[in-house]
């Protein structure tokens, strides 16, 4: 994985609480078997209905994403996270994420921001009201600057330390080779066994 | 005091986290053929082999085609089917793939062999993984990294959840189901309630239920927010269990229940949240919007608008204020998912069914969670019923819950749908769903609208 240390881009706010992750990128678009190539499938069933705000010239190769509460519910596939990323997103800022959502974006380089439901709608009034604009998004210092506006934000320490470094998350985990086999020598006789 | 959850987390830590996630041991890993190719994949350019193929498994069911065979499959379909097979060959994985004898829905199958017990953490590439929490697992849905993660280590680092108790106490009034009980849980707690909890469902209720609808009630609970949703085991599971090809047998058996039965929640142990539902006032639910927490007693009618996503799901439902539930027809018919395919649905269904006719104006088809439901529901004559009353009878896949498939709706087409999703274009594009229970789908076959399964009949 890239080291993600910050991103700086233009702000497209979506204001839509329980985005789905059917809705960010529908079930035709899951059989590809590679992990790039989904970005012009981002929410494509709103940007064919017309007059979709992401779809506005403003709003063109937005790098952070400011949405609803609960973004991201319902299905785990990972391609949502892919999808974002592949359109040029690199960070989403919501009140809250779907659970497993907000574990794919972490491995998969997309920086999940949880803000007061207070301070993402000020960002996404700011976003609205001034198409166009920038934002900066720190993880080093963990705080967002948007125009006047200055935040503090609080992430999940190891997940920071993971997208700071790029750490390959499979890789720090072999290395605990010796403690998995010592607990797997522990596993009691009658677990089953797939064959 | 510990709750099941904490129990079951704290066998299966590897390395404490301290401060960091805890590297927590998979003792049972499914696969299907959507969310592992890229998993796979980056694990070959690593270098890397699946390290317990042993306590891995892997099934097609969320692209397979439910009729024509293999086939019938679109080339991508197909692609993504023999990436499947290809991994599961090299890395030796077991796999029911599509024309297998035991083939069927992730979640329905894992129960059937027996390979889902009591205690395991178990997990998948799928939100609704939280099926097997009716055993008494703690399972939950992973995506593609952790897949990737899991197969090279068989570990996963998570931080632990929270705890809710959600307590159904109480007789379910007649033509009340599990699915209506999962139904009214979600519109109690809302779409995030759950949201970094495991919940664990207790009370009369939940003990009264048969597995399949324990699973039912499990299988949902990623729809309040929540990853995990389990039951404590007790003699209706371990007599489901006893005898399935997986399961532990002789001397293992006495130590495995033993095991089992000390997995319980110890009296007054503390839960973060807890939510009590008296299962007396519950009636059989249909949703009206595009989330699951939007649905109301099918007595009722369309509410009005509260807030900005209400509008915007009653213009995409294309439903009106007041009008009463009853009163919406339906052109398609849906039985089928991993919420409510098994055995005990299907003859649920067909009681309602039998001696009546599919309405002219609908489409209505059932499409068994596995091929073992698919040919026991044969052997006591189900397919029959269902076919004599014009419905499709299908062969086993995840079909038209997420329409990856050729079956789909429609624009603009009204589903009633026995499966756990009724987001925006889930079973197709411009599609609207509405999730009710099984005879509640049946009912709705027949009378060409949504209609009140105790009524129904009646004259
Ligand atoms: S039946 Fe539906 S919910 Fe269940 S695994 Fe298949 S697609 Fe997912």
């Amino acid at each position: 994985m890239e080291p993600f240390t910050h991103v700086t881009g233009v702000l497209a706010p979506l204001d839509r609480a329980n985005v789905d992750t059917d809705q960010i990128i529908p079930k035709q678009f899951l059989k590809r078997i590679e992990r790039s190539g989904f970005g012009p499938f981002l929410f494509y069933d709103w940007r064919r209905a017309g007059n979709f705000i992401l779809d506005r010239p403003a709003y063109r190769g937005a790098a952070v994403l400011v949405t609803g509460a609960n973004f991201g519910c319902g299905s785990s596939r990972e391609h949502a996270a892919w999808s974002l990323l592949d359109a040029g997103f690199r960070a989403v800022i919501a009140p809250s994420f779907g659970d497993i959502f907000k574990s794919n974006s972490f491995r998969s380089g997309l920086l999940p921001v949880e803000l007061p439901a207070p301070e993402v709608a000020e960002l996404n009034r700011l976003a609205t009201e001034e198409p166009g604009m920038e934002i900066t998004v720190d993880l080093g210092s963990q705080r967002i600057r948007a125009g006047g506006f200055e935040t503090a934000f609080a992430i999940d320490p190891f997940y920071r330390e993971c997208l700071l470094n790029g750490w390959d998350e499979v890789a720090l985990t072999l290395r605990q080779d010796g403690a998995i086999a010592r607990y797997e020598s522990t596993r009691p006789a009658w677990l089953p066994i797939s064959r | 005091m510990k709750t099941m959850a904490e129990k079951i987390w704290e066998q299966h830590v590897v390395v404490a986290g301290d401060g960091e996630p805890d590297l927590l041991y998979v003792d049972l890993h499914l696969v299907h053929e959507v969310t592992s190719p890229q998993a796979f994949e980056s694990l070959r350019l690593a270098n890397r082999r699946v390290r317990r193929p042993d306590l891995t498994v892997a099934t097609m069911d969320h692209d397979v085609p439910t009729r024509g065979g293999r086939l019938a499959a679109d080339e991508i379909a197909e692609r993504q089917m023999s990436a499947l097979e290809s991994n599961c060959r090299r890395e030796g994985i077991a796999l029911y793939g599509i024309g297998h004898a035991r083939q069927g829905i992730v979640h329905v199958i894992g129960p059937e062999l027996g390979l889902t017990q009591p205690g395991l953490l178990i997990v998948c590439g799928d939100s609704h993984t939280s099926t097997h929490g009716a055993f008494g697992a703690l399972a939950f849905g992973i995506g593609t990294s952790e897949v990737e993660h899991v197969l090279a280590t068989q570990c996963l680092r998570q931080r632990r959840p929270k705890t809710m108790a959600v307590t159904v106490d109480g007789a379910l009034p007649l033509g009340v189901t599990a699915k209506d009980v999962a139904l009214g849980i979600i519109a109690r707690i809302g779409v995030d309630g759950g949201r970094g909890h495991v919940i664990e469902y207790r009370g009369s209720t939940i003990r009264a239920l048969s597995m399949e609808g324990r699973m039912t009630v499990c299988n949902m609970t990623i729809e309040g927010g929540a990853r995990a949703g389990m039951v404590a085991p007790d003699e209706t599971t371990v007599t489901y269990l006893k005898g399935r090809p997986y399961a532990p047998a002789d001397a293992q058996w006495d130590a495995a229940i033993a095991h089992w039965k000390a997995l319980a929640t110890d009296a007054d142990a503390p839960f973060d949240q807890e939510v009590v539902i008296d299962a007396t006032r519950l009636e059989p639910y249909v949703t009206w919007g595009t989330n699951p927490g939007q649905s109301v007693p099918v007595s009722g009618s369309v509410p009005n608008p509260v807030t900005e996503t209400d509008e915007r799901a009653l213009a995409y439902m294309a439903l009106e204020p007041g009008t009463a539930m009853e009163a919406i027809a339906v052109d398609r018919v849906f039985i089928g998912s991993c919420t409510n395919a098994r055995l005990e649905d299907l003859r649920l269904a067909a009681s309602v069914v039998r001696g009546h006719s599919v309405h002219p104006k609908v489409r209505a088809m059932v499409v068994p969670g596995s091929a073992s439901v698919k040919r026991l529901a044969e052997a006591e004559g189900l397919d029959a019923v269902f076919r004599q009353a014009g419905f499709e009878w299908r062969d086993a896949g995840c079909s038209m819950c997420l329409g990856m498939n050729p079956d789909i709706l429609g624009p603009g087409e009204r589903c009633a749908s026995t499966s756990n999703r009724n987001f925006e274009g889930r079973q197709g594009s411009g599609g609207r769903t509405h999730l009710v229970s099984p005879p509640m789908a049946a009912a709705a076959a027949i009378a060409g609208h949504l209609v009140d399964v105790r009524e129904f009949g009646k004259n």
